[in-house]
């Protein structure tokens, strides 16, 4: 049951500064995106319907400390559906960036964050890797891309997820 | 001849390294050419979700570097195609465009984004790669797996049919191999669950492989290797989940086109297919 008394009215607003949310107040609830969700489809804990419609009531921490909205695949299919033009893997993925300024981080990510940090890539590369390579005829890789610390300090998420 | 430079990510050049030879060999045989991309990195797509503006200007950096060399980057990976045609759109946001000449990057040069799947249907078209085919494969029954990220968000790409797709069937159709019209052809993979619901993940990927053994799928073709890495390496996984048996192989596109043109099961990389392709490769008489 939800209790609107709970309800944060400026959630939303904070949602559509945020890089691809902006798109939220179009949403009149059709839930085209629900019934074109493959991971729906498997799994009816996700719901991209009902995290835009709580997300619009203002059901801040129900959307944001549920692990179901982490199970959205980024698939694209309900952006390609929704008569509404809304960007909906996009407005999703504005709500898991929220979560995650609140402290709301899978560790998973918090991993990969930390690898593209100290690497500029997911795996290490490791001398077998070249060699193996090498005898492929393929070019050698550099082994870490330093330059990718410098974003995520420039734009200061490490620190962010770590709070 | 073309040229392109080639991005290549983090899964391919480690995990995948018989994508890349097969893909280097094919688009040898089509005398295209690609450039290495020096200090290229991670695309940003695996922290999206932590945030966008980070994925983006990772991605944008490696924009910055194929436009320094003034050549239109080629992919192998979905992923890495999305990521990186959505900075390469961004360029035109300003607000954006600040941000990443902030870090130094420069972008002297307008370039492309394209899968190498798409470069192969739009830049060197069916009748070029046609000719080339000298060993159709017309034994062959495969599944075409397209992966989300190939077509989709159409907003981005303007390429395919976004509900029906279709250029990558044309392709695989080109080596004499059936490609079989199955349901839920734009079924997902699975592989972005992967590291939060593992069996969610596993049963997504188990859709597809559940329909190509129904239709006696001999292969299931891939263009991406994290879909590859859901129906390949988490194909046991997926047996034993479900009590069933598959043993399909998983092959990228560029090994089958490889071996429609007559080339040596090594120059495709074949035995690193985790699967064995050993009937497969029966089928076509032993792969040169």
């Amino acid at each position: 049951m939800i209790d609107l008394k709970k309800a944060d009215p400026n959630f939303k607003y904070e949602i559509i500064k945020h890089e691809g949310g902006e798109g939220l107040l179009k949403c009149f609830g059709c839930s085209d995106c629900a019934a074109s969700c493959p991971v729906r489809y498997f799994d009816e804990r996700y719901n991209p319907r009902k995290i835009i419609r709580l997300t619009l009531l203002g059901m801040k921490n129900e959307v944001l400390s549920s692990p179901f909205l982490w199970l959205c695949a980024h698939c694209h299919a309900c952006t390609e559906r929704c008569p509404q033009g809304i960007l909906v893997a996009e407005l999703i993925n504005a709500i898991k960036n929220y979560a995650v300024e609140q402290g709301y981080c899978p560790e998973g990510y918090k991993t990969q964050l930390d690898l593209l940090k100290k690497m500029g890539r997911l795996y290490e590369v490791e001398d077998f890797d070249l060699k193996k390579r090498q005898k492929l005829g393929l070019p050698p890789i550099d082994k870490t891309i330093p330059e990718v610390a410098k974003i995520v300090d420039y734009t200061g998420i490490a620190k962010v997820v770590k709070k | 001849m073309k040229k392109y430079a080639l991005f290549l990510g983090c899964t391919v050049p480690i995990r995948a390294q018989h994508y890349e030879l097969s893909a280097r060999n094919v688009a040898k045989e089509l005398s295209i050419e690609f450039a290495d991309m020096p200090k290229a990195s991670c695309c940003g797509f695996p922290i999206k979700a932590v945030d966008a503006e980070t994925a983006l200007l990772i991605a944008a950096r490696n924009i910055s570097i194929a436009s320094e060399m003034n050549l239109d980057v080629v992919t192998l990976c979905n992923s890495c195609t999305a990521m990186l045609s959505d900075a390469q759109k961004q360029m035109e946001n300003d607000h954006f465009h600040k941000k990443f000449k902030t870090l130094g990057f420069s972008y002297p040069h307008e370039i492309t984004v394209k899968h190498f799947v798409r470069v192969l249907y739009e830049d060197v078209g069916l009748d070029v790669i046609k000719k080339k085919v000298t060993k159709p494969l017309d034994s062959l029954k495969v599944i075409a797996h397209y992966g989300c990220h190939y077509m989709r968000p159409s907003y981005i790409y303007g390429f395919d049919n976004p509900e029906v797709p279709h250029t990558f069937d044309e392709l695989v159709t080109l080596t004499g191999a059936q490609s079989v019209d199955y349901y839920d052809k734009k079924m997902c993979c699975g592989g972005s669950v992967l590291g939060i619901d593992e069996k969610l993940a596993v049963t997504m990927a188990n859709h597809k492989l559940h329909f190509a053994k129904g239709n006696g799928a001999d292969a299931l073709i891939s263009i991406c290797p994290f879909c590859t890495v859901m129906y390949e390496d988490n194909q046991r996984k997926a047996e034993e989940l479900f009590e069933t048996q598959y043993g399909i192989p998983v092959l990228y596109y560029p090994q089958l086109l490889g071996l429609s043109f007559g080339l040596d099961k090594n120059a495709v990389g074949l035995r690193f297919n985790r699967v064995r392709p050993n009937e497969l490769l029966e089928k076509i008489g032993g792969g040169a």
